[in-house]
């Protein structure tokens, strides 16, 4: 079926030569994907390299990076609280009458310049702002403090005592969190593929429904929510007029689908801080169109990847003001913007194009970065070209990650993105309310002191004793243990549920939401740290002696250990299934508590660079571990106890129940170059055998750094020289040279596995 | 074969069903003891064990003192694990679904595997015959003559390091003469096993073009040669030298040039043969 006359005149052109039907009547990108897009096989040679033009670009903003390195931001508006609509047009290098953007937008005039965006919380604007050396506007100030609630305030009015003693031991993080909750992930392919117009009817059309309905809470913020939305669609149309585009209509070509698209994410990351603002699924979207005109002769393969390097540099030059705590927690600045690729359609068809194919290059094009955060869905299914060139790609930049499309696809269908680092979703759809995250190593030893704080003696949680005994009993430990987290999940939700609460009130996402379904899914994402360390201990605790010692006050604040115990990270079942039964039992004690929304509970196994803070916060752990030492990140295994290499270790990663962490279990692994193989093509075949191995185990997430520790040292003690070293750490990849000097020393101080 | 043998083991005795340590006698399985060999370790590795990933038992035990060798600790028979074949066999079976889909198989190395000639053959034949995996052995030829015809026919693949062509530089090198590598290169030549030859390079040992040429061309003559890996000398295992007491006499070598890898790759490649 093609346009009808009326149609193709009333759209400009936009949609000739497209076929399906089922799009054309309601909003549904995957449907006008399934039916358009051009799948391909073939290997990497058709891909071109960088224009002048945009190698050019992209030295403008390399010559800028030192200075924000130095300084921490480049620049920040301190007077405009930001909107979609807020900032004058503004451009890299030049302005509205001459400059170099192929692609333009930016989120506010200048390149790099950062915004403030007060309703998440006034006083991280401040001390965010004091830490970088600026002042507060007087004004602005008076609004955010006096007349006009944040979302940090609110959460603040509802907290229980408990929740503030929670917050304040470490045992749960992120309460909440110096950021906007994140991962929600706008389809932002409505805007190109629809205009602005047809989207806002729409939204007029469930507001309508909705009016019908009784006037309960939930319909009335409903109601609420879509006008919120349709005003949202508004400002976006505005904010694109002011850089010459009227954007009401659908894109007609692929240089303007690229531009509405970005538009649309460009008033997201204008209005939101989230903790992550992913991107989606767009690769296929776009291919369609840029396939239609290099069909047309309208432009060439140079031209197609141009657009997709512009836009890409765009995405690397996200910027958000946070408060160097923040940046403890989450180093490098990362802003997830994560770009999902690749896996197979439910009809059995790669979901690979070329422009697939080209977001890749622009880690050629441009030299590696972390962002966008460049997400593989692997399928041993996938064509044998595509993967040869992810695992390329992932050799020569340790840049991209890996997840497995054939866990996710039976659960969220083959239109899924990740939001963040391994949080899969259905585009627009689904959404997520995330937020702080529980240290279930922490948890251990309050179980063991009876709820008091093993760093302060604080007593933290009431109602339990603290266990005696010279030698720690495996099944006394196992039942307090239990005990404690029952009392940690409990606690947990109930401070979610404060926090999303409080966002949708005072911080609510409203461009993003506009472009989801009016009827979405949501889902509350737990997140658990510190599960090695757990599994570990308990493995000592079961398997060797463990000795108590107690200070003067009882309290039990270090162990000895006496014989060995088998440790998690050697696809040893004695330990594996420890940490299998921590993340299963704590995923059916968070699915107890009723959640803000009706949400779905899910939980992660994650901590990002969080590892090294979370570590930090606590104590000596049975398991021989040091006080204020590390954890592992994410799921991995504790560094240097996973004794036969990265595979046995991924394979006791692998064992953790998807099922029971839907929110993703996330590994890291630091090869060297020769543990793949003696040359380049070997490597490629190598790493490429490697993730089909990972996927057909279940495994879920894998994160690949092929890299020298002495390149990692030589980049400590030389930064000058790496300005684009870009490594994987759990769920993101950093520019090592901006990570803090103790995230840097615990990325070198983690396993490498040689090929010795 | 006149050459002494570490103690534990010595080399004219000859092998038999049941355990290359006990006396066993053939019997129905049911009463069959187990199979127990030494182990030092076991380790999944990609790409430099054989082709793809593989799961490599490191046997203990070694007739050779190889000058640059990065696993002294696996000399000795005894210091190794006593392990039974089965329980290897299940470790290793935890991996074939991996293998199977990443590609590679299972490699038995040591040390030197055919000091332990009927346990590395049990190994071999469970990993090929029960794991349905991809077999190689990895050995220095030295103790050739032990692998049975039927056990050669549970190898898919032979690492076989000749560590010199000079038989002054070799037995300097290992401390044991060359023949016996020779004479078993030659008997897989003849059994048409695909063969990967390895040769350590170390400056001002082993580099002499001459001793290069030497193994290049005895390579090309045999037939089955389809790869050579040219590695070249580290120095990463010389704290085990020193964690055993032991002088690494090699302290001061450096490790080979690019420049000085290359030359000794297209010796190999002069003639005709795959080497990287």
């Amino acid at each position: 079926m093609t346009a009808t006359p009326a149609e193709a005149t009333k759209n400009g052109g936009a949609w000739d030569g497209f076929t399906g039907g089922l799009w054309r009547d309601a909003i549904d990108v995957r449907d006008f994907v399934q039916q358009n897009y051009t799948p391909y096989a073939g290997d990497a040679d058709f891909l071109a390299g960088p224009t002048q033009r945009t190698t050019a670009v992209w030295n403008k903003l390399l010559s800028m990076f030192p200075r924000e390195t130095e300084q921490g931001i480049y620049g920040v508006d301190v007077k405009t609280p930001s909107r979609i609509d807020a900032f004058e047009p503004g451009y890299i290098d030049g302005d509205a009458k001459n400059h170099k953007d192929l692609i333009v937008g930016l989120q506010t005039d200048g390149a790099l310049k950062r915004a403030i965006m007060p309703n998440g919380g006034w006083r991280m604007v401040e001390s965010a702002l004091n830490a970088y050396g600026y002042e507060a506007d007087p004004g602005v100030r008076d609004v955010y403090t006096h007349l006009r609630k944040t979302h940090n305030e609110g959460v603040f009015d509802a907290y229980t005592p408990e929740i503030r003693a929670c917050r304040s031991s470490g045992i749960i993080t992120g309460l909440p969190d110096a950021y906007g909750r994140g991962r929600i992930i706008g389809d932002y392919r409505r805007v190109a593929l629809y205009g602005v117009d047809r989207l806002i009817a729409a939204k007029e059309a469930d507001k309508a429904r909705l009016g019908e309905d009784w006037a309960t809470e939930t319909v009335i913020r409903d109601r609420e929510e879509t006008s919120e939305q349709i005003k949202a669609l508004n400002e976006l149309k505005n904010m694109a007029m002011s850089y010459g585009y009227d954007i009401s209509g659908p894109a007609t070509t692929g240089r303007e689908a690229v531009q509405w698209l970005y538009f649309a994410y460009l008033a997201a990351v204008k209005e939101q801080n989230g903790a992550a603002m992913s991107i989606g699924r767009i690769d296929n979207f776009l291919d369609i169109y840029l396939q239609r005109d290099i069909e047309a002769g309208l432009i060439t393969e140079e031209q197609a990847q141009e657009f997709i390097d512009d836009f890409v540099i765009k995405l690397r030059i996200v910027r958000f003001l946070r408060t160097p705590e923040y940046n403890e927690l989450y180093s490098g600045d990362p802003t997830w913007v994560t770009w999902s690729m690749a896996g197979i359609g439910e009809d059995g068809r790669p979901l690979v194009s070329r422009t697939t194919f080209r977001a890749l290059q622009t880690l050629y094009n441009l030299g590696p970065a972390p962002e966008p955060n460049l997400t593989v869905f692997w399928d041993r299914e996938l064509p044998a070209g595509f993967k040869d060139f992810a695992s390329k790609v992932a050799i020569d930049t340790s840049a991209i990650q890996f997840e497995s499309d054939e866990l996710m696809r039976p659960k969220y269908g083959d239109d899924t993105a990740i939001a963040c680092c391994v949080s899969a979703m259905a585009v627009g759809k689904q959404m997520q309310f995330f937020g702080a995250r529980v240290n279930v190593a922490k948890a251990l030893l309050y179980a063991i002191n009876g709820g008091r704080d093993e760093k302060s003696g604080k007593l933290v949680v009431e109602g339990f004793t603290p266990i005696e005994g010279e030698y720690l009993d495996y099944q006394t430990v196992a039942r307090q243990y239990d005990a404690m987290l029952d009392w940690l999940a409990k606690t947990y939700v109930h401070a979610l549920n404060v926090i999303h609460y409080m966002h949708d009130k005072y911080a609510y996402e409203r461009i993003e939401m506009a472009l989801h379904d009016q009827r979405i899914l949501r889902t509350m994402a737990c997140g658990i740290a510190g599960l090695s360390v757990a599994a570990d201990s308990l493995s000592a605790i079961k398997h060797a002696k463990v000795k108590v010692v107690r200070d003067e006050t009882g309290l039990a604040v270090d162990y000895e250990i006496e014989g060995d115990y088998p440790a998690y990270g050697n696809n040893d079942d004695r330990a594996d299934a420890l940490a299998t039964r921590i993340v299963h039992d704590f995923m059916e004690k968070v699915r107890k508590h009723p959640t803000y929304r009706d949400a779905v509970h899910t939980q992660s196994v994650l901590t990002i660079t969080s590892n090294v803070v979370y570590g930090k916060k606590t104590g000596n752990t049975p398991d021989g571990r040091r006080a204020g030492t590390p954890f592992a990140p994410g799921a991995n295994p504790m560094n240097g106890r996973d004794e036969h290499g990265y595979i046995a270790s991924a394979l006791s990663v692998a064992k953790l129940p998807y099922d029971d962490a839907e929110d993703g279990i996330s590994l890291t692994n630091t090869i060297t170059p020769d543990a793949l193989g003696r040359t380049p093509r070997e490597r490629i075949d190598n790493l490429t055998g490697v993730l089909d191995g990972f996927i057909a185990s279940n495994g879920f997430h894998m994160n690949v750094n092929v890299l020298d520790k002495a390149t990692l040292e030589d980049a400590m003690r030389h930064p000058e020289n790496y300005p684009q070293l870009t490594i994987r750490v759990s769920g993101y990849a950093v520019n090592f040279v901006r990570l803090t000097r103790e995230q840097q020393l615990d990325v070198i101080n983690r396993t490498f596995h040689g090929g010795l | 074969m006149a050459v002494l043998l570490s103690p534990e083991f010595p080399v004219g005795r000859p092998a038999r069903a049941g355990g290359d340590e006990d006396a066993s006698t053939l019997a129905g399985a049911a009463t069959r003891r187990p199979i127990v060999g030494s182990v030092h370790s076991w380790d999944l590795s990609t790409g430099v064990d054989g082709p793809g990933t593989r799961f490599v038992t490191f046997l203990s035990g070694c007739p050779l003192t190889c000058l640059y060798c990065h696993n002294p600790d696996t000399w000795r028979m005894r210091n190794g694990k006593r392990t039974t074949a089965d329980d290897v066999v299940a470790e290793a079976a935890k991996y074939t679904t991996f293998i199977r889909a990443a590609g590679g198989g299972a490699t038995v190395s040591g040390g030197e595997p055919l000091l332990q000639p009927v346990f590395a053959g049990e190994l071999l034949h469970r990993y090929k015959h029960e794991l349905g995996l991809h077999t190689a052995l990895d050995t220095s030829g030295f103790l050739g003559t032990r692998a049975t015809d039927a056990l050669l026919r549970d190898v898919d693949l032979v690492l076989l390091d000749i560590k010199s062509w000079d038989r002054d530089t070799y037995k300097k090198v290992t401390g044991r003469p060359l023949q016996p590598t020779l004479d078993f290169a030659r008997r897989l030549a003849d059994l048409g096993k695909e063969v990967h030859v390895r040769f350590v390079l170390v400056p001002d040992l082993t580099d002499d073009p001459a001793n290069i040429e030497g193994v290049a061309s005895f390579a090309a003559s045999l037939g089955n040669v389809s790869r050579v890996d040219v590695l070249p000398f580290h120095k990463l295992g010389e704290g085990k030298w020193q964690a055993l007491g032991m002088n690494f006499s090699l302290h001061d070598t450096p490790s080979p040039t690019a420049g000085q890898v290359a030359a000794a790759r297209e010796a190999f490649t002069a003639h005709g043969l795959y080497a990287v």
